[in-house]
């Protein structure tokens, strides 16, 4: 049990979600006698909860900088009916409706980030207002009517990876996607732990990095095969989705403006103290989840084959949920990329293991409901107890072992600090 | 809780008459506590006697356990979380929580105060002990009681008056009002001036040796020697979480010296390290700065005011709380206080214009604010990330992070200011007060300052890191650079600064040169504007 902890990082929040996650592919499995893990089944899941996970990513950024954003489900439906009609009634071609899609999305953006950012509204509200106004021009712009968009378009939400080269009784481009995500898994590794031992920071064990590596890689490499072993290759909304996740979780966690996004939740005051200018980037995030928001209306309309009124509707919640899940803090400051995936992932299994039982959408609802519930408490009782979070571990590799070792701290804050000060003399 | 409640007067008669005499003599005997946290023992055996109807004072340094001591006895730590008995009015007690101390009489008021500023000052007094019947309040005996309480303790308020539209000073004082509501005959405040200006701090002191002569014990916490040797009777000091001795001032005679003798266990010969100053030519200037207040029309943080630094030089700005020191450095640091209307910044000899925190930073300023945890950190960070944090463009290629470099230079910042942390990975938050203000002081280091404006540098830090501090910021003035000093310490600035401006109500009143200022000089200016023709005027030369 203790190799099993410190290969994966020794937190508890960590191998919680990921040991639910696994746990919940397994416990499905075995009650819906393998459906769960049929190629059919996991590309289903794929692009049924693509958009969603989007979603997260956007808001994963929103809710570190200390906001809330409400209206996504409603910029997404208002995209997805004025890209449906530009294509249908303009003539406009698939490839431009896309870039018109994120092009709205932008400017919708932009329009909130103003509110947020330069007149200091509270994104509650500005969000808010959004959610009514665009749920509004959805129904107002397509009169309340469903529109089918062209075969090219649906690629993006309902494409799959397609069947090239021999025949070898696999989808040869999906295999290859795993190859390739391996041959990255491995060069990164190898690369900063190299990077750590040269700027003479404390590292794990060896074992500890190879065993790990070789793990992540196995259920990479697994999950294409499996893929690849179905009728279909691995679909288009997912490698979408990688690509977002791959960026968003540089951009967060490698970049300046990453940085002052953490900064500006973190403590406002003290990060434009430091030189950061908070609109800046209270603008960029809001201005960022409506482009995003736009992208997953645009996915879900592909694979819907139209764009309808109802479209979007709950989705802020199912991205908000993913978001708390996967770690972040309602006051901002806290949370990855990463981990609201993980979040995500585990609202998809958990609906679409519960869809294979034939369980209705009410209960479906109401465990969703209290796995959000469990999933948070089980973070703040962690964090009272003095662990580290998933996220704490996730942000900064080399502190996961002192941070584990730390003592624990009581739970008042003026306490705490004090005692640290007696810490700080007395060592 | 009880539908009625009367206690003004029984808070100021007198002592109970003489019943048993040890009782009578000893409020509170507190024996053998200890208490312990995961990985630290905050209290160990410490045991302390306070007799009744006296002013007694708690010393130590920060974190020598006064607070936690003052938390085991009022229970927010409960019963059984820690070792050792407490005896209050001859009686072996256990509390269970707040309600139980207060119940039997005792009162504490926390550094941090407890008010609900949106809220009348009748309804704070009455918080959570409201004057009712069933459960619907009585509002006239409410503002009735709380007119006599705020009499009794000198505030004149309309009692319906909101908290936040008061000042801190008549805070304080309707905590104690709140306090006197609930039947208090054992007072504990938690640096009860350390937010005060000397006038309110003064009638602060003044309302505690009142409600002594009726009667109430009081035990007060405080780092203000001065203070406490104006008013206590007794003084126990606490030094790593052991009681070292209690001090009968009358028996013993004390004096500042001898507490702090006990504080730190030896004396401190000197409190300031050994600096020769090289001061050479004038290269940060400032003509005519004139700032209006944010939010009050008419209203002005400074008005036309002129100084000047010299490379090496240690300039430190004298002023009471609130007259507008603070204010001013921040209009200086990207115009980041006030609304700016005119004046000029001249960097050696050249005007500059600093309209944004990032152009003041690239300009070569660095501002450490007098707020650590609210301005200074972000408290969810680690160390390396703060310490690059003010400018993230020296380790960045293009837009990304570099954080090799980060690293690299986190750890060169962690030696040289001799942090104590295990990693630079560790959090900021568990990081003691001193080492916090290094962690702020590396991060301004790192942006490469020209001019460091230190505001309250060593507040809330105890003496050890004090000196270590006031070691650095010689070394800054010792590498050319400049430093402006902004304290509340007198001592602080007459033992660091070369040169001394005071402030009085955000007007530059005098300047004094290092030989010629001591701590009466500074008072007379800090406290009364003198004629114009004081201020300096060296600095248009």
């Amino acid at each position: 049990m203790n190799k099993i902890k410190q290969i994966f990082g020794g937190d508890a929040r960590q191998l919680g979600m990921i040991f639910a996650l696994v746990a919940l592919i397994i416990l499905f499995q075995i009650l819906t006698g393998g459906l769960t893990l049929q190629p059919d089944n996991v590309n289903n899941i794929i692009q049924g909860n693509a958009y969603i996970l989007v979603l997260a990513i956007g808001m994963v950024l929103v809710i570190i900088a200390g906001h809330i954003d409400l209206s996504v489900g409603s910029i997404a439906a208002f995209v997805g009916i004025v890209v449906a009609i530009a294509m249908r009634d303009w003539g406009v071609p698939w490839w431009a409706g896309i870039l018109l899609g994120l092009a709205l999305g932008a400017v919708v953006g932009m329009w909130q980030g103003f509110w947020v950012a330069y007149v200091g509204i509270p994104a509650f509200i500005v969000t808010l207002a959004g959610f009514l106004f665009f749920r509004g021009a959805n129904q107002f712009v397509g009169k309340s009517n469903t529109v089918p968009v062209p075969p090219e378009f649906q690629v993006i939400g309902a494409g799959t990876l397609p069947e090239v080269g021999p025949s070898t009784g696999y989808n040869n481009l999906t295999v290859l996607l795993g190859i390739l995500a391996c041959a990255g898994i491995i060069w990164g590794t190898l690369r900063g732990r190299r990077q750590l031992i040269n700027i003479g920071a404390t590292v794990e064990d060896a074992w500890i990095t190879y065993t790990r590596m070789i793990l992540i890689c196995i259920v990479v490499l697994g999950a294409m095969l499996l893929i690849a072993s179905g009728r279909k290759g691995f679909p288009v909304p997912g490698l979408i989705l990688i690509a977002l996740v791959l960026l968003y979780g540089f951009i967060a966690s490698k970049t300046i403006i990453g940085r002052h996004i953490y900064a500006v939740g973190g403590n406002r005051h003290a990060a434009e103290l430091s030189g950061v200018r908070s609109k800046r980037v209270n603008f960029l995030v809001m201005a960022n989840m409506s482009l995003l928001a736009a992208l997953a209306g645009m996915m879900f309309v592909a694979r819907s084959n139209a764009s309808g009124p109802f479209d979007g509707v709950g989705w802020e919640l199912d991205a908000i949920a993913a978001v708390f899940i996967g770690g972040a803090a309602v006051s901002g400051g806290v949370g990855t990329v990463i981990g609201s995936i993980v979040g995500g992932l585990v609202m998809a299994v958990l609906n679409n293991g519960l869809q294979l039982l034939g369980a209705g959408a009410d209960v479906t609802q109401m465990i969703k409901g209290l796995v959000l519930l469990v999933a948070v408490a089980f973070d703040i009782y962690n964090k009272s107890q003095g662990r580290p979070s998933l996220i704490a571990f996730l942000t900064r590799r080399r502190g996961a072992k002192t941070a584990a070792d730390a003592p624990e701290m009581p739970s008042a804050a003026t306490e705490t600090s004090r005692i640290d000060e007696t810490l700080g003399q007395s060592s | 809780m009880s539908t009625d409640s009367r206690p003004q007067e029984d808070v100021s008669r007198p002592g109970p008459a003489p019943a048993d005499r040890a009782t009578d003599e000893v409020i509170l005997d507190m024996r053998n506590i200890t208490k312990e946290f995961p990985g630290v023992k905050a209290l160990s055996n410490v045991s302390m006697e306070v007799r009744r109807g006296e002013i007694h004072a708690i010393c130590g340094e920060n974190g020598a356990g006064k607070s936690t001591l003052m938390k085991v006895l009022s229970g927010v730590w409960p019963v059984g979380t820690y070792d050792g008995e407490i005896y209050y009015n001859g009686k072996l007690v256990e509390f269970h929580n707040i309600r139980d101390s207060e119940h039997a009489g005792i009162v504490i008021i926390h550094q941090e105060l407890a008010l609900i500023p949106e809220l009348s000052i009748a309804e704070n007094i009455f918080l959570g002990n409201e004057v009712n019947r069933s459960g619907v309040i009585n509002w006239m005996t409410t503002r009735q009681r709380a007119g006599e309480l705020l009499t009794r303790v000198g505030l004149n308020e309309n009692p319906d008056s909101k908290i936040k539209d008061i000042g801190v000073g008549k805070q304080q004082l309707v905590e104690i009002a709140k306090a006197l509501s609930k039947d208090v005959q054992l007072l504990i405040l938690d640096e009860p001036t350390s937010a005060l200006n000397e006038g309110d701090s003064q009638h602060l002191l003044g309302l505690m040796e009142g409600l002594r002569d009726h009667g109430v014990t009081c035990i007060m916490i405080s780092h203000k020697l001065n203070e406490i040797e104006q008013i206590s009777d007794s003084i126990t000091i606490i030094r790593d979480g052991k009681s070292v001795e209690t001090l009968r001032v009358k028996e013993h005679g004390v004096d500042e010296n001898r507490i702090i003798r006990g504080m730190v266990g030896r004396d401190l010969e000197s409190r300031f390290p050994d600096h020769t100053p090289e001061i050479t030519d004038t290269f940060f200037e400032v003509k005519d700065w004139t700032v209006r207040h944010p939010s009050v029309a008419d209203r002005y943080v400074c008005k036309s005011e002129s100084f000047f630094v010299r490379r090496g030089e240690i300039v430190g700005f004298a002023g009471l709380m609130g007259a507008g020191r603070t204010e001013l450095m921040r209009s200086l640091f990207g115009h980041s206080y006030g609304i700016y209307e005119s004046g000029t910044v001249y960097l050696d000899g050249k005007q500059v214009q600093l309209r944004s925190v990032p152009a003041a930073i690239d300009a070569g300023l660095a501002y450490v604010t007098e707020d650590r945890k609210s301005l200074g950190l972000n408290l969810l960070d680690d160390i390396k990330r703060t310490t690059v944090s003010a400018k993230l463009s020296r380790i960045t290629r293009g837009l990304v992070v570099n954080e090799r470099d980060e690293y690299k230079y986190a750890e060169q910042y962690r030696k040289d200011l001799r942090t104590k942390a295990p990693t630079v990975d560790e959090g900021v938050s568990k990081l003691s007060g001193g080492n916090q203000q290094k962690v702020v002081l590396s991060k301004w280091l790192f942006t490469e300052p020209e001019l460091l404006i230190l505001d309250e540098p060593t507040r809330g830090i105890d003496v050890g890191a004090k000196f270590e501090i006031y070691g650095i910021i010689q070394r800054m003035a010792a590498e050319g650079k400049g430093v402006i000093l902004v304290s509340s310490e007198l001592p602080e600035l007459l033992g660091l600064s070369d040169r001394i401006y005071t402030i009085f109500e955000g007007a530059i009143t005098g300047v004094l040169d290092k030989g010629h200022a001591d701590q009466e000089s500074l008072m007379r200016l800090m406290t009364k504007t003198s004629s114009r023709s004081d201020a300096p005027t060296q600095a248009s030369a």
